[in-house]
């Protein structure tokens, strides 16, 4: 075999011909040689990398037994001791392109050789993957198979290689939020202002750091009955209790914290504080209502302005915090309430 | 149904709060140290209920409650 390189191809049980959705239970299994799309790959390779095996799971099977698929099937890769894992490509299949993603991951930490897979950019797998794995944009459905696999084969082949990358627009994989200093001939404030020409002239641009984007949900209607209504409280300001026990981060958190607030009247300075950082936390410290307005809330609930308050409150940092991060603390906060019939909250932000 | 008392309104409406109360300054949304207790207090009282009255408001869009 000399130079030729040695390459394991991941498949489902749909691509690697063992059925369809009623074989999506399959265990992980292995065959020598390639299998389905794994001839058109290595038509690519030609005599420069031989598919030496294809490990083959369904898709059910992966995502129900994640840890224990994702071992039988790396120690399986492992086996035919490869220099390169080609995955899928997994189109708009969900469950097979988080596989995908799953299996490149742990062959790139664990076994320290390049993986490439596809996938179409509003796969599940992308948004969990994109930062740890190189993903080749690929269209929909399967049809996009004779585009894809050019792209990574040649994507593999520099990354086994050890060449040099280029953009993720030029290489034609999914942005994986990598900054890189390159020298431009052109200073910063002159390409913004000639962005910002083409703009005005109602030209094309290519912005250099593209906006996250953000969801929009329709206003929701009106609320007659707030009297009879359970509120809650939720502030990105970082109130929590003396000490900070969740260890809520002062900046970039990962996490929120949900505090027992039943029978209390006021948010003492002894026995809360703000964590975060980035504002000068004088002002919150010396008297927490500043932030997370309790005292009045408790006033409200009194006088029956509203049914009555939530017992517990719910605190994250709002400073530096991805907003990736913070929709899932949202979505699980939410959860909370819906699940406990809240049908009011206020968020109050520093 | 969700109000955001904030205190930097662009960036609510960046990532789509649709009922916006605008508050008073980053470290201290909800208060105002250069007032006596008992004003901060009352201040704060009629942010919270401007957000109780902006749940009771139909909105079609993004609103923010001014003044």
């Amino acid at each position: 075999m000399g130079n030729v390189l040695r390459v394991v191809h991941y498949l489902n049980q749909f691509f690697g011909q063992i059925g369809g959705e009623d074989k999506a239970g399959t265990k992980p299994l292995k065959r020598d040689g390639a299998i389905g799309p794994g001839a058109l790959f290595q038509g690519i390779f030609g005599q420069e990398a031989d598919i030496v095996g294809t490990v083959i799971c369904g898709d059910n099977y992966f995502n129900e037994q994640a840890e224990a698929a994702k071992k039988a099937v790396l120690a399986m890769i492992e086996g035919y001791r490869p220099n390169l894992l080609l995955a899928g490509p997994a189109f708009n299949a969900g469950r097979y392109g988080i596989a995908c993603g799953a299996i490149c991951e742990a062959v790139v930490d664990r076994l320290r050789i390049p993986a490439v897979t596809g996938m179409f950019p509003e796969n599940a797998g992308v948004e969990l993957y994109r930062k740890s794995v190189y993903i080749v944009e690929t269209k929909a459905s399967s049809a996009g198979m004779r585009d894809a696999a050019p792209r990574m084969a040649a994507l593999a082949m520099k990354l086994v290689r050890g060449e040099a990358l280029g953009s993720p627009e030029e290489e034609g994989y999914l942005p994986r939020g990598i900054r890189r200093n390159v020298f431009n001939l052109e200073r910063g404030a002159t390409r913004a202002v000639d962005m910002l020409l083409q703009k005005m002239k109602g030209n094309a641009f290519v912005t250099e750091y593209p906006m996250p984007s953000f969801d929009r949900v329709d206003p929701v209607s009106a609320i007659e009955n707030l009297d009879e209504v359970t509120l809650a409280l939720i502030t990105s300001g970082g109130i929590v209790p003396k000490g900070n026990p969740d260890h809520v981060e002062s900046s970039s958190a990962s996490k929120y914290g949900k505090y027992d607030i039943r029978g209390v009247e006021r948010l003492s300075p002894d026995s809360y504080e703000t964590a975060h950082g980035g504002y000068d936390p004088t002002y919150a410290n010396e008297d927490p209502h500043r932030v997370l307005p309790l005292d009045v809330v408790r006033d409200l609930e009194r006088e029956g302005s509203i049914g009555e308050l939530y017992p517990y409150y719910y605190a994250t940092v709002g400073n530096g915090t991805s907003v990736a991060k913070a929709k899932g603390f949202a979505e699980e906060i939410a959860k909370d309430l819906v699940r406990d019939g809240v049908k009011a909250v206020i968020i109050s932000s520093t | 149904m969700a109000v955001h008392i904030c205190s930097i309104v662009p960036i609510s409406k960046t990532v789509g709060a649709n009922r916006i109360v605008p508050a008073v300054a980053i470290p201290h949304p909800l208060g105002d140290p250069a007032k006596t207790t008992e004003e901060e207090k009352t201040l704060r009282r009629a942010l919270v209920e401007k957000a109780l009255g902006a749940m009771k408001t139909k909105v079609e869009d993004q609103r923010v409650f001014e003044g």
